[in-house]
This record gives structure tokens, C-alpha cells and sequence, in this order.
């Protein structure tokens, strides 16, 4: 009986694994780590996470988190809200829809299409809070953080596969 | 299986849809209401503040042990600087207390009104977006503590930003850099008045100057009161000629320096002036 529900206890705690992560990530993206001598531009932590989980795990990360977590960005950062909701939905549909296709590539070609997702979802931010704002917002900083979120990118990999390998292999048997 | 798979795909694919037909509902409502989307948006801000607050001690103390292991190696440089630069300030001092003293007397002699004293609320930098579209902070006092929308927030370097958004237990402060942001300064000895505008760089420009120029690089920047929303006289930052190009655009580099904001004083004059509360929407507008 103890030992069921502690198993229960288990696979609820490794399968909300990736949402937490999703909202540690939105947190970590607000702290003052400061380059000294440079103007702190934070990279965009959240999308690898979702890009990450899209793509070997989509099973493990309901649409539903996505989408709050992108409102709680939108909040602690202070851009217009709903912008990050909807740059992240954007970017999970795409990932878990060519799921397929990705899946087992190697590495370099994962980064390559990485870095390719997040230029299209660093431009459309950038569109969405210029419209949103009606101000023609400097490229300058977003592209400065696109960089960093791309360099960063192989850094934020190994501590998700970390996790995951921590999680429950088959995706089939706890969800349905 | 197959059948099923694709029945699970199309499931997936509404909820998607949904989600994105959502996010553009909450955008629209925002545009439409700027002032519910403050509220929640700083209702998020409270409820996320202490968990941020908690985890951004180490990681400051972290920074500041970098910045001091980076020190180390230029102990006896930076010595021999600031021993030069000490002398020099005592003079200064000097010369500040004799002229504070001849101020006071000739204030007295014209029976000057004075400036309304300040209060001040110091808060703790518990959050900074790194932001690539907006430069702000959060800080860790908010309305419990007395904090108002519109107060000056400044460092011991001169003027950060002011006060956009205030919640229970925090606070927004927009930078002086920040795209929205718009001060009301005088510029250099002439005290050419113009408007400092950010435009989410680390520099600011100058706007409504008059076509003929008084001043140059080098020359001091301090708000100018105008408005009533600041108190005059703070320092803001200096002229420096932008642009290698010989364009001789001027520029201004503030004194913020937004890598090492760790506490701010929010000042509280008592000036209501253009901002107030219930003129909304400052950071959505």
C-alpha cells in the first residue's frame, strides 16, 4: 500500500520533471547574472527547454504549461503580455508536429535546426512586441540575445539529457 | 494503431490551436487593458518575488566574488588611481562646503523657497530581464512598503530609472535607457534643456534640442525638474560624441550602469506631477 503510492508519488514527481524545469528556467532567466562590463541581455533559456522537450518528449510536456509559462515570462519581464505565450506554442506545435523527422538526427544537425527555430522565434517576438508597443524596437539586443541562446544552446542539452534520463523511458505508459 | 494515432495528432493539433487562438485573446485583451494586464502582471510579479529574491543573493554574491577575484590582479593600479583621485575629491570638498555654505547664505539673503525634503525606500535589484525589449528591474519593496507610481529611483551614481509598476511587495523600475522612457533634463553649463530619450541601448540621445548647440562632449547631464515628476538636479550622465564616423552625433552615457545595479533609493519627493495614479499603462502605452 505505502509502497504503491510512494511509486505513484514517483512517476507524478518525474513526469511534472520537465514542467518545473520549464518554470525554473522563466526564474533563472530574471536573475542578475551580469557580464561585468556588460549590458545584461539574458539568452531565451525557455525556448531550448521547450525545443528540447518537443523533440524527445512531447508526452511529458502539456501544451497547457507552454502556454503559462509563457504568460509568467510576459509577466516577470514585462513585456506585453501574451507575446512569449504564444512565441513558445508556436515553436512546441512546430517541434512536436516534425517529431518524426528529428528525432534521431545527430546533434550538429539538432543545433543547426535549433538555431534556424529560434531566428524565426526571436523575429517574430521582436514583431509581436513592435506591433503590440507601436515603437520600432532596436534589432540590436535581440539579435545580441539570440546569439547567446544559440551558443548556449549545447550547455542546456546535456543538463536535459541529464534529466531525462532520470525520467520514465516509455512515453506510452503513464499518460494514457 | 495507426487510426489511433491520428486521432491523437488531430486531438494534439486543436489543442495547439487553441493555445495560439488563446495567447492572441490575452494579447488583445492587453492592448485593450492595459491597466488589467498591469494588475496581473504585477500579481505575478508578487507571488514570484521572494523565490526570485531568494536565488539572486548567491548569484550576486557569485558575481561580486568574480568581479572581486578580477580586482585582485589590479590592486596596485587601481590604488595608486583612486589615492590620485581622493586627493583630487578632497579638494572638491573643500570647495562644496564653502560653496554650500555661500548657497545657503544667498538662499537665505532671497528668502528662497526650498525643495520638499525626500524620503527614501531602498530596494534590493531582485530581478533584471536581461531584457531585449524592455530595460527593467524588479525590486523587492512594493505598495506594503510605501513605494508610489512615478518616484525617482536613483543609485549612488546618479539617476536609474523611475517607478512604473508598483505591487504588494514589488515593483517595476524603468530604466533611463529603457525605449519608453523620456526625462526632462538640462544639459552641460548652459543648461540647454532637452529630453533624454532611451532607445534600449547602454547610450541615451538627446531630443528637442535647439538647432544651435551650447554644449559638447564632456559635458554634465542632471534632471531638470521640468514636468514635476523629478526633483531637479539629479545627475544622469555625460555627453560623449557617438559614432566614430566624425557624424558628431551626441549622445549621452548615463551614469546607470544596469551590469552592477545592486540597490536603489526610491526617492519620494511628494511630487504628484505628470504621473499619477490612476494615469495607467505607463510601460504599455
Amino acid at each position: 500500500m505505502s509502497g504503491s503510492s510512494w511509486q505513484n508519488f514517483d512517476v507524478t514527481a518525474r513526469n511534472i520533471t520537465p514542467s518545473l524545469l520549464l518554470l525554473f528556467l522563466v526564474v533563472l532567466g530574471q536573475l542578475p547574472f551580469s557580464l561585468p562590463g556588460d549590458s545584461a541581455v539574458t539568452p531565451y533559456f525557455v525556448l531550448m527547454a521547450v525545443f528540447y522537450w518537443g523533440l524527445h518528449r512531447p508526452d511529458l510536456l502539456p501544451a497547457s504549461v507552454v502556454f503559462l509559462v509563457g504568460l509568467v515570462q510576459d509577466a516577470l519581464e514585462g513585456e506585453p503580455f501574451g507575446v512569449n505565450a504564444f512565441v513558445l506554442i508556436a515553436v512546441y506545435w512546430f517541434v512536436a508536429s516534425q517529431q518524426r523527422h528529428f528525432g534521431d538526427r545527430s546533434f550538429m544537425v539538432l543545433w543547426l535546426v535549433f538555431a534556424l527555430v529560434a531566428l524565426v522565434a526571436e523575429a517574430l517576438r521582436w514583431l509581436l512586441v513592435s506591433t503590440l508597443t507601436t515603437t520600432m524596437i532596436a534589432p540590436w539586443p535581440v539579435t545580441f540575445e539570440y546569439l547567446m541562446t544559440v551558443a548556449l544552446y549545447p550547455v542546456l542539452t546535456v543538463a536535459f539529457v541529464l534529466a531525462q534520463k532520470a525520467l520514465p523511458r516509455d512515453s506510452g505508459s503513464f499518460m494514457d | 494503431m495507426r487510426a489511433s494515432l491520428s486521432i491523437r495528432q488531430g486531438a494534439q493539433r486543436s489543442t495547439f490551436a487553441l493555445f495560439l487562438l488563446l495567447a492572441v485573446g490575452v494579447m488583445l485583451i492587453g492592448k485593450a487593458d492595459p491597466a488589467l494586464y498591469e494588475r496581473t502582471r504585477m500579481a505575478i510579479a508578487d507571488i514570484a518575488t521572494p523565490v526570485i529574491g531568494a536565488l539572486s543573493s548567491p548569484v550576486a554574491a557569485g558575481a561580486e566574488l568574480i568581479e572581486e577575484g578580477k580586482h585582485l590582479f589590479v590592486a596596485y593600479d587601481e590604488n595608486k588611481a583612486l589615492r590620485e583621485e581622493n586627493e583630487r575629491l578632497r579638494r572638491w570638498h573643500t570647495a562644496a562646503q564653502s560653496l554650500e555654505s555661500e548657497n545657503a547664505r544667498l538662499r537665505g539673503l532671497l528668502n528662497f523657497t526650498p525643495e520638499p525634503e525626500a524620503t527614501f525606500i531602498t530596494g534590493r535589484v531582485i530581478g533584471d530581464s536581461g531584457g531585449a525589449f524592455l530595460r527593467s528591474v524588479l525590486v523587492n519593496v512594493g505598495g506594503r512598503d510605501g513605494v508610489r507610481k512615478g518616484t525617482a529611483a536613483v543609485d549612488n551614481n546618479g539617476l536609474v530609472g523611475r517607478v512604473a509598476e508598483v505591487g504588494q511587495r514589488s515593483a517595476r523600475i524603468l530604466l533611463i535607457t529603457d525605449l519608453n522612457s523620456r526625462i526632462p533634463v538640462l544639459v552641460g553649463e548652459s543648461r540647454e534643456r532637452a529630453i533624454l530619450a532611451g532607445d534600449n541601448s547602454d547610450l541615451a540621445k538627446l531630443a528637442y534640442l535647439p538647432p544651435e548647440r551650447s554644449f559638447g562632449p564632456g559635458d554634465l547631464v542632471v534632471t531638470s525638474g521640468h514636468g514635476g515628476a523629478f526633483p531637479a538636479g539629479l545627475p544622469v550622465g555625460v555627453v560623449i560624441a557617438a559614432g566614430e564616423d566624425g557624424s558628431g552625433e551626441l549622445r549621452v552615457q548615463p551614469f546607470l550602469a544596469p551590469d552592477r545595479l545592486e540597490f536603489v533609493r526610491l526617492m519620494d519627493f511628494g511630487l504628484t506631477g505628470v504621473l499619477q495614479d490612476q494615469d495607467l499603462g505607463l510601460a504599455s502605452q
